[in-house]
């Protein structure tokens, strides 16, 4: 598409990258049949194409972000359908982060808004609080109807009703692998997931160490900085990469390093893109190296390799992360090392579509949220699974607050599957 | 490009219109706010823009006969958009139009397997109406490129194609009945999942009308079983005229394979890139898909193997499974839009006789020389639908006047060779001013005349199809309508609109 910037405005690189980005589109449309809020909505605005002219226009004319630019960015989940779908290569994932760093940094949002923001900002990215958090909520979960916002219903709503006990297999230190030993790893414990589900990180220490791997958990490390990244608080994001960024690369020089395992497939895309976000900063050697570290736990387990399974008799649906699918393109990995073990591997049709959790979305966008949720669950359960596996944390809490079957994360079968213990989940329904 | 004055007395009462829709239609389906329209200033199509004067998005065709009649009374024009995908900017609006988006009516409303219809609504997106017969081993056989986005309204509106074309014919040939909002607010059925012998085929007049004669919100559409098996085979020659002569010489010997499809080396490297489909390593690649029993297969494929070897094919190779073929498909349908790794473009879409493709195959070359423009080349060779994709720098000044240029020429050459100016894009507003080119005054008069009857005001889908100069008059003469201007000559003074 055409574009006008002028030479002023090039010499920002932000807008020079939304530049380059918006001249690859050609403006085909192929973007909207694959877009989950198109799908609800059925107004081009809230489709890719759509956001795509909204952005440009703000960012030609150089104005503050108007409501109805911010509506619209909004409703976007982030799910990158669309970079699936588009053939012209159209980096949307940068160009809409760059729109909501514009936002947020341009446009005042109503104080309601705001004060959401800053406490989910405040409170996810850290485990204590999380906790914390998730205790206020249930308390307050009788009550829940008599909260004016439904925003405030939804968040006390998604919080579980049994909250773990934290789990010092999270805290700094080093597992030594169990087989003769083949990588080392370091294992990013996470953040919100962490006081989520303390299951997934065991699990995943569990099989990497029967693999052969010395995993460890970095002193220093904590949220990777998407949950910021995807509000547009890029100072709050990019202090927390950092953090993560400083702690690996102690490692790899130190004892070193093969790969960065990430199972929040969510945080996966965004440590992968953290060469991206550093690329005019002096980390920006570093960052790049720790972003072609980060690797999917479904990658690295494909790399290793697992023992072939038996047929067990258990029907498992697959639910495909967007940041897994169209984040990562990691589409088959996680369905065949299923299969290897010896699950029943069944998918839902249009799985390419948002289950609505992305992040902080089904908080902040509880009404289209939970549509694209009951179109999710109504395709998962037409395939009478007995278990539905996922790899993110948001699609399980998504997921798990409607199922009718027990949802957990595809490291948990991976690991119970290789002799480690049945999924609490499972357990819990049996 | 050109477009008609716009009528200052619409733009002025804005504010009051928006009020009529709003009494018709729920809040949010209607959009007046100047930073939302603007996402609606043009379609696939993106050279052309002009911003609507608003948008409405209804949900039934009720709601589309409620707002057709405030336009009519107010004298509003209205520009019909189905998943705004036109390449030839058939839902582009003026700047005193309503856009009439109908992307949110999307139900299937019938399927019936025994009589092989199914009645959707045209907001529907052609791959969709596939997908919901699928399971039942149907499919609905035209095939744009686009289908993954394209909505049935559109398909309807542009009559179609598709690269299964060649052998299932395009939308006219599979479309039973539709029901249409006239401009006025009546509903009207033309058709049906049964035929209606003995009347006027109007609904082949409806079929690629572009949008100047109602909009359709409701389509009967024939679905077909599938076959029992397809592959395609690539074949690769070292030059365009070479596999423009393979392709008449399939054709000549009356062989039908489902699909011929040929891409030259600009378009198989930018689609090897985002479909990674195996292309070979050519000048020129043919897909040939051919499609029944194994024994028609091998049958068919044997003929056409032939064929091609008699021109010194650099390759010949068949799918070797379903996945191979998958991409081999998903590579040539997103053709169009990963040419857009390399430039913008404009695409074209002349149609000439088979026997001509070597021919036109190397004037393009040589215009492609003097223009100094590169020029892809991807298109449905069996029937002969060109769609040459001139390459511009969209930020240059002056390139976009140039492919313009460029393009007239090559559609000029198509009609010379005895072809047309378009196989399945439609004229829209991109063909409009070359339509003097293939058509004689008398025949345009005929053509006038027919949306005469149908929107004797003129207000559907302005300023596309017929030449400004050719339905000036046309357009002048209307005055009814609180919100119509008394037009005095000269006030349709064509003006530039952004381009």
């Amino acid at each position: 598409m055409q574009t006008h910037f002028t030479e002023a405005q090039l010499a920002d690189p932000g807008v020079a990258r939304a530049n380059e980005i918006l001249r690859s589109c050609v403006h085909c449309g192929f973007c909207t049949a694959t877009c989950p809020t198109y799908q609800v909505l059925g107004d081009e605005l809230d489709s890719p194409r759509g956001r795509i002219y909204l952005i440009k226009d703000m960012l030609e004319a150089g104005r503050p972000a108007d409501a109805q630019t911010v509506k619209h960015v909004d409703r976007c989940l982030s799910c990158l359908s669309c970079m699936t779908t588009c053939p012209s290569g159209v980096h949307y994932m940068h160009l809409v982060d760059h729109a909501r760093v514009h936002i947020e940094k341009t446009y005042r949002r109503p104080w309601v808004d705001r004060m959401l923001r800053n406490v989910l900002a405040f409170v996810l990215p850290h485990p204590g609080r999380m906790r914390l958090a998730l205790l206020g909520a249930k308390i307050i979960r009788p009550f829940r109807r008599l909260l004016p916002d439904a925003r405030l219903r939804a968040m006390v709503e998604m919080a579980p009703k049994t909250i773990p006990p934290v789990s010092r297999n999270d805290d700094p230190q080093v597992f030594a692998a169990t087989a003769p030993r083949r990588m080392r790893v370091a294992l990013l414990t996470g953040c919100a997931q962490k006081a989520l589900n303390t299951d997934i990180n065991d699990a995943t220490i569990r099989l990497l160490r029967r693999l052969g791997c010395e995993v460890v958990v970095a002193k220093g490390q904590g949220c990777c900085g998407a949950l910021t990244h995807h509000m547009g608080k890029e100072d709050q994001a990019h202090s927390a990469a950092a953090a993560n960024i400083h702690a690996w690369m102690a490692e790899r020089r130190g004892a070193g390093l093969d790969a960065v395992v990430i199972n929040t497939s969510g945080c996966g895309t965004t440590v992968k893109d953290y060469g991206h976000m550093f690329r005019n900063d002096p980390l920006a050697a570093d960052a790049a190296e720790i972003a072609g570290l980060a690797k999917d736990i479904s990658e690295v387990l494909a790399q290793i390799g697992l023992p072939q399974g038996a047929p067990r008799e258990m029907r498992v649906a697959y639910h495909a992360a967007c940041s897994l699918q169209h984040g990562q393109q990691i589409k088959s990995a996680p369905k065949d090392l299923l299969k290897r073990v010896g699950y029943e591997v069944v998918e839902p049709a249009d799985s390419h579509l948002c289950c609505g959790s992305a992040g902080t979305y089904n908080l902040l966008q509880p009404e289209i949220s939970a549509q694209l949720k009951a179109r999710k669950l109504a395709t998962l359960e037409a395939k009478a699974p007995q278990v539905i596996a996922a790899g993110n944390i948001g699609c399980m809490m998504q997921l798990g607050s409607g199922a009718s079957v027990p949802v957990v994360h595809t490291v948990e079968l991976l690991d119970w599957a290789t002799g480690g213990p049945m999924p609490r989940a499972l357990h819990e329904s049996a | 490009m050109d477009m008609p004055q716009p009528n200052a007395r619409i733009i002025a009462r804005k504010s009051s219109i928006l009020a009529l829709l709003s009494q018709v239609l729920p809040p949010d389906a209607v959009i007046g706010d100047p930073a939302e329209t603007r996402a609606y200033e043009c379609d696939a199509l993106a050279a052309y823009r002009c911003q609507p004067l608003a948008v409405v998005l209804p949900r039934t065709t009720e709601e589309v006969s409620a707002v057709l009649r405030i336009c009519h009374a107010e004298g509003v024009p209205v520009v019909p958009r189905g998943a705004g995908t036109s390449l030839a900017g058939g839902s582009m609006p003026t700047e005193d139009a309503v856009v009439m988006g109908l992307a949110r009516m999307t139900r299937v409303i019938e399927t019936d397997y025994e009589n092989r219809f199914i009645h959707v609504e045209t907001g529907r997106t052609n791959l969709s109406v596939t997908q919901a017969v699928e399971a039942e081993g149907f499919f609905y056989a035209p095939d744009p490129s686009s289908q993954l986005a394209c909505a049935i309204g559109g398909n309807i509106g542009m009559n179609s194609g598709g690269a299964h074309c060649l052998k299932y014919g395009v939308t006219t040939n599979n479309l039973l009945g539709v029901r249409m909002v006239l401009m006025d607010g009546t509903v009207t059925t033309i058709g049906g999942p049964w035929d209606e012998p003995g009347s006027l085929d109007l609904l082949g007049v409806v079929c690629g009308s572009e949008g100047q004669l109602g909009v359709v919100t409701e389509a009967w559409l024939r679905i077909l079983p599938k076959p029992e098996g397809a592959r395609p085979v690539l074949v690769g020659f070292a030059e365009n005229e070479v596999a423009g002569a393979c392709v008449a010489d399939i054709i000549r010997a009356g062989v039908l394979p489902v699909a011929i499809e040929f891409m030259d080396r600009p378009c198989i490297e930018a689609t090897e890139a985002f479909a990674k489909a195996g292309y070979p390593d050519c000048e020129a690649l043919l897909i040939i898909e051919v499609e029944g029993s194994e024994a028609e297969i091998a049958e068919q494929l044997a003929k056409i193997k032939e064929i091609a070897l008699r021109h010194n094919p650099v390759e010949f190779r068949e799918a070797q499974d379903e996945d191979q073929a998958r991409r081999i498909w998903l590579g040539r349908k997103s053709a169009f839009g990963a040419m857009g790794q390399i430039n913008d473009y404009m695409c074209l879409d002349g149609t000439i006789p088979v026997s001509s493709l070597p021919y036109v195959l190397r004037r393009i070359g040589e215009m492609s020389a003097e223009f100094g423009l590169g020029v892809g080349n991807v298109f449905h060779a069996g029937d002969g639908n060109m769609h040459p994709l001139i390459l511009y720098n969209a930020n240059k000044p002056g390139d976009l006047a140039l492919c313009e240029a460029f393009g007239a020429e090559i559609l000029k050459l198509c009609v010379e060779v005895g072809g047309c100016l378009t196989g399945e894009h439609g004229v829209g507003i991109e063909k409009r001013d070359l339509m003097v080119v293939q058509f004689a005054p008398v025949d345009l008069e005929a053509q006038m005349r027919v949306k005469d009857v149908f929107d004797p005001q003129w207000l559907l889908n302005p300023a596309k199809v017929f030449p400004l100069a050719v339905s000036a008059g046309r357009r002048d003469a209307v005055t009814t309508g609180p919100g119509a201007s008394p037009r005095t000559p000269g006030i349709f003074e064509d003006r530039k609109c952004q381009a």
